[in-house]
Order: structure tokens, then C-alpha cells, then sequence
């Protein structure tokens, strides 16, 4: 594949959670939960989209919806020009060869019951990629390659520290050698001195691997070493998108704004502005009218338009999209 | 008795010691095996298990006579525990000692089959019922709702009412058929949790289809709570068998289950109280031993208490 050729492509994704209902079906069902509502963006080859929002914002669900290990409702996904949604369970399979996940937290993500030699031979056995003692090399050299002694491979996960654990899960999701991974939080339970090294770790896997990633995070400061490109995503939306030096340079979105201002500058004698927003996130299952910012928006120009028109997620720089209806004059 | 059938048991009370004790040990070196000994009345429990089940196996060695012979039909008729026959004899003049002794193998064996069967088919259920969603799990669940609702004793005596003389196997599959609803209920709980775990994710995007997840990933870490209600299930089983080979439509005579000598001795309990009252006390000891296992096991296996 030419570089700079999109390998990952998403458009119009989404995901609506049903409300529950009461017993037995009956009775009104509550609104669904819009936990993704039309995301778009693409992924250039060997590059890293950093895909950023509170808890809850639906982000997860579109990692995981790509991967399909929760079936979208609406949208297209294509890796490398196939259409991920379309394929039956048989050609499903076989793509998951391309694509894999590292997930957040790595006490739950490795099964206890089994060693991380069992864990990392088992992706090999599901897609026959190795049998007898070549399994035991290829796990060897997993384990090498993620910096961890091949020893660790009798071990049981209650017996590693969070980082081994993560590196054993970075180490599963290459075992079939992946294109593309996306990394869901794959720092975010760690100690700050460990997240510097599986980042690092990640940083140079990338490149030696030639790997796509999809690095979804919930601060714009993780991201901001690893991402050429960057997404914002506020209640199932990307509010903005753009390449990473426009979007930490110049934000034109209020939301980036404030979170760019929630980020820890290590410079004490600093002086700056720290947006705090006020109030929580609005449910996903009751969105405000207009802009689903506006109930928290910190805008000074926030008039009612925001509250009944929803902005356009549009291009207002070459290559950066924000929807904000003010987006020309960012705070 | 033989001096050799009093060398039998000893050697049998020997063994159980000996497997009280190597238990003992082996729990003593891990966390979950110290919580399994902080309950006090665990260790009997595994040494008098331990020494029924030697009973049961050993049973040619330590029964002085075949079950189902007749010593002395016109002189031995319950005749009180003697040096002959140290737990005495019942109306037919068989001896106690060795009727409990080969009772041991029917009404152990019964449990413990029932109960395996018991238990696979709820962790089946349960394991489907859990991970499949949609109508397929409600619809298992409501009908684990009308088993539950169903007493137990009147499906089995509606059985064997239909039944003129029911085999033995037959019996031990329909306790068993009839003994997984609550077994399904715990698993699909467990499996409804465990499948949103993250490892069971990580395995579905490995490529890992249903039945690997299920078998590989789900049903493992649901164990802990399978193993508890099965060691406590058994006990119930046997009380079970006890009371319908006590109304006479259990285990068919000659074959001896503490529960059809509990009722072959019940007319004569005023004259001759050994030939109900000692396998009555097996069944207590036995049911009360699996009972302090479980309590034990359900201590040590419970995932709340494992410390990562």
C-alpha cells in the first residue's frame, strides 16, 4: 500500500443503544441512548488519529464498533478498501487478522485463568499461524519485542505489575500482525511513570511495524506525542478535527479550547487561563436542542442560534473541520 | 468380624487421615486454601468424605458379608450389635455393617452422578442462556422459572408412579434433570458479568467464535461458584434419594442405599433402632460434611475475597 493512502475509512457511524424497557417488553421503552451519532474521519496509512472526549462520549464505541465487537447502526467502515460491516462471520474472522484492539484496563483485558503464554498462542492457534515449537518461538519473541523477559510467558496475570500486563496486551494484539490497532485508553490506568514508557513503546512499534492507529484517549496531553491528526468528540459527535499542530495551535472550537486548557503546562512560572466548564455532560439519551455544547459552551458570542440550530461539523481552515457556529472567531 | 476386616478399617480410617492431612498441607500453602481452613469444621468435613468414599471403594475388603445375604433367617432377625455382626442385623437377617458399606457406594454414587449431571446441564444453560442475548436466553430462563416452580419430590413421584419399576439409571438421571435450574440460574448470572469483561472482548477480536469464548474464556472463571453448588448439591441429592427409597420407591431392594435400610428398618425401630438408626447416621454425617466442604469452598473460591 502507497504511503499516505487512507487505510482506515469511517463514515456516518452510528450507534443508538436501546432504552430499556420494562417487564417483559411492555410499557413504554425510555429513549435510546445516541451513543455514537454520524462520525466521520480516515486514517492515512502508518499514521495515528487521536480520537478525544469525556467518559461517555461515545468514543469507546467507536473503536469498537470498527472492530465490530458491538454492531454499529448505521454507517460505513472500510479497512484497506473492504467494508468491514458488510462481511459475513467467516471473512469477519479473517479480518481481524488486519485489525486489533488494546484495551484500557489491563487487570480485566487478560483472562486470569490463563498464562500469558495461553493468551498470546491463542490469537496464533484461532488464525493458524503457527504450530508446535514455533509457537513457543513466536511468543518468545512477542515478549521481546514488547520488553518483557520471555520468562513472563509461564506467568499468570494476578503476578504482573499493570504496565507487564499492558505490554502482554500490546503483545496479543501484534501476534497476528496487524495493520491497524486501536489503542482504547491503553495508558490511561497506568501510573504516570509507566504511561511514558508504553507510549514510548507504542511510538516505536509503530514505526518498526509500520502499524495505523486509532489512539483514543480522554486528555488532549497523551495524545498530543503520538497523533498526526486529532478528533474531538463531545455527546456522539466530532466537534473537530484536524491535524495535530492546527488543532494545539490554533483551536477553533470552544470544547477543544477548554479542554487545551485543562491540559498541565510543567512550567509553574506560567501564566494562563483556565477554562473550567461549568455543569456535567447533558445524558446521550436526552441531547439539548441546537448545539449539544450550548448548555456549557463558554462562548461569549453563544446566542440563540447555538441553542436551536445545530452547527455543521464544516471546514473552516484548510484541513481543519469544526462545528461551531462562531468557529471563525475561536475564544 | 475378622480380625482382616478390622485391619480393612483401620486401614480405611487411616486413609482418610492421611488425605484429611495431605489437604491440609496443600491448602495451607495458598490464600484461597487458608480461607478454605479458617472454617473450623472444614477439615472433619474432608476426613469424614474422605472416609466414606475409602468405605465405598474398599467395600469388599470391609463388608464381612454380601449385602444381600441372609445369615440366619430364623435366629439372626434384628438381632442386636454383637462381635458377629458389630452393627447388628435387620429383619432379614442381612448384616448392618455391610449393607451400610455397599450402601455407601450406591447412595455416594448417586449423589455424585446426579449432581454431575445436574451441573452440566445448568452450566450448559446457563452459559448459553447468559452469553446468547435475546429471545434465546429469555425464553431458557422462563423455563428455568417453571422448573423452579415444580417440586422436586412430586416430579419424581409422579415418575415413578408412571414407571411400574424404575431401573437405577433412570432414577439418577431424572434427580438430576430435575436439579439444574438453580445451578443455571447462578452460572448465567456469572457468565452475563464475565461476558462483558474486557479478556472476553479482547478473544472476540482475536477471531475467537461463541463456543471457544464460552469454553476457553467464560465457563473457567465461572467455576468457583459451579464447584460450590455442586458440593453442596450432592448433599442434597442423597437426601433426596433417602427419602423416596424411604417411601419405598427409590432404589429397588435387595440393593442396599442408606435410604431404602432407613425404611426396610422403620417398622422395627422400637425393638431394633440400628437397623435405621446407623445408616440415618451416615446420611446425617455425610449431607453435614459436604455442607461444611462447600461453606469451605464457597470461602476460598469466592472471586469478592480474591486479592489480585
Amino acid at each position: 500500500m502507497t504511503p499516505g493512502a487512507r487505510l482506515v475509512q469511517v463514515d456516518g457511524l452510528v450507534k443508538h443503544f436501546p432504552g430499556a424497557r420494562a417487564l417483559l417488553g411492555l410499557g413504554r421503552a425510555r429513549r435510546p441512548v445516541r451513543a455514537v451519532d454520524g462520525v466521520s474521519f480516515a486514517i492515512e496509512s502508518g499514521q495515528t488519529l487521536g480520537l478525544v472526549g469525556e467518559s461517555g462520549c461515545g468514543k469507546s464505541t467507536v473503536g469498537r464498533s470498527i472492530l465490530r465487537l458491538i454492531e454499529p447502526d448505521a454507517g460505513r467502515v472500510t479497512l484497506d478498501g473492504v467494508e468491514v460491516l458488510a462481511l459475513g462471520p467467516r471473512e469477519l474472522r479473517a479480518l481481524r487478522r488486519r485489525m486489533q484492539i488494546v484495551f484500557q484496563d489491563p487487570y480485566g483485558s487478560l483472562n486470569p485463568r490463563m498464562t500469558v503464554y495461553q493468551t498470546l498462542a491463542e490469537p496464533l492457534a484461532i488464525h493458524r499461524l503457527a504450530a508446535g515449537p514455533e509457537v513457543e518461538r513466536r511468543v518468545r519473541s512477542l515478549l521481546e519485542e514488547v520488553g518483557l523477559d520471555p520468562a513472563f510467558a509461564r506467568a499468570y496475570p494476578h503476578e504482573l505489575s499493570g504496565g507487564q500486563r499492558q505490554r502482554v496486551g500490546i503483545a496479543r494484539a501484534l501476534s497476528v500482525e496487524p495493520q491497524f490497532l486501536v489503542l482504547d485508553e491503553p495508558v490511561s490506568a497506568l501510573d504516570v511513570s509507566v504511561q511514558a514508557q508504553v507510549l514510548n513503546l507504542l511510538a516505536e512499534l509503530q514505526r518498526k511495524r509500520r502499524l495505523t492507529y486509532l489512539f483514543i484517549a480522554h486528555d488532549l496531553a497523551v495524545v498530543k506525542h503520538i497523533a498526526d491528526h486529532v478528533a474531538v468528540m463531545y455527546l456522539g459527535k466530532i466537534v473537530e478535527r484536524a491535524s495535530a499542530a492546527a488543532l494545539y495551535g490554533a483551536p477553533r472550537h470552544p470544547y477543544t479550547t477548554s479542554l487545551l486548557s485543562a491540559v498541565p503546562v510543567p512550567d509553574p512560572t506560567a501564566q494562563r487561563q483556565r477554562i473550567v466548564l461549568q455543569g456535567d455532560v447533558p445524558s446521550p439519551a436526552a441531547p439539548p436542542p441546537g448545539c449539544p455544547f450550548h448548555p456549557r459552551c463558554p462562548h461569549p458570542k453563544k446566542n440563540d442560534r447555538c441553542r436551536t440550530e445545530p452547527p455543521a461539523l464544516r471546514e473552516v481552515a484548510p484541513g481543519q473541520l469544526a462545528a461551531c457556529h462562531f468557529a471563525e472567531e475561536p475564544m | 468380624m475378622s480380625a482382616l476386616t478390622w485391619l480393612a478399617l483401620a486401614g480405611a480410617v487411616a486413609v482418610a487421615l492421611l488425605v484429611a492431612e495431605e489437604a491440609h498441607r496443600r491448602a495451607a500453602a495458598s490464600a484461597a486454601g487458608r480461607r478454605f481452613l479458617r472454617h473450623p469444621t472444614a477439615t472433619p468435613g474432608v476426613f469424614i468424605l474422605a472416609f466414606f468414599v475409602t468405605l465405598a471403594t474398599a467395600a469388599p475388603l470391609l463388608a464381612p458379608y454380601d449385602p444381600a445375604f441372609q445369615i440366619d433367617i430364623v435366629h439372626l432377625q434384628n438381632h442386636a450389635p454383637s462381635a458377629q455382626n458389630i452393627l447388628g442385623t435387620d429383619v432379614y437377617s442381612r448384616d448392618v455393617w455391610s449393607r451400610l458399606v455397599y450402601g455407601a457406594r450406591i447412595s455416594l454414587g448417586i449423589g455424585t452422578i446426579a449432581m454431575l449431571v445436574a451441573v452440566t446441564a445448568g452450566a450448559g444453560v446457563g452459559a448459553v442462556a447468559g452469553y446468547v442475548r435475546r429471545w434465546v436466553g429469555a425464553v431458557l430462563m422462563r423455563g428455568v422459572d417453571v422448573g423452579l416452580a415444580m417440586p422436586r419430590m412430586f416430579v419424581l413421584l409422579m415418575a415413578v408412579a408412571l414407571w411400574e419399576h424404575l431401573p437405577l439409571a433412570v432414577l439418577v438421571l431424572l434427580i438430576g434433570l430435575t436439579g439444574w435450574f438453580a445451578t443455571s440460574r447462578l452460572v448465567r448470572a456469572e457468565v452475563l458479568s464475565l461476558r462483558e469483561r474486557e479478556f472476553v472482548a479482547a478473544a472476540r477480536a482475536a477471531g475467537a467464535g461463541p463456543t471457544r469464548v464460552i469454553f476457553r474464556h467464560v465457563l473457567p472463571n465461572a467455576a468457583a461458584p459451579i464447584i460450590v453448588s455442586a458440593a453442596l448439591g450432592i448433599g442434597n441429592v442423597m437426601l433426596l434419594e433417602a427419602g423416596l427409597s424411604y417411601l419405598g420407591l427409590g432404589v429397588p431392594s435387595p440393593l442396599p442405599s442408606w435410604g431404602s435400610m432407613i425404611y426396610d428398618g422403620e417398622p422395627f425401630m422400637a425393638g431394633a433402632p440400628w437397623t435405621s438408626l446407623f445408616p440415618g447416621c451416615a446420611i446425617a454425617l455425610v449431607v453435614m460434611a459436604l455442607n461444611a466442604v462447600g461453606d469451605g469452598l464457597r470461602d476460598a473460591l469466592d472471586p469478592r475475597k480474591e486479592t489480585a
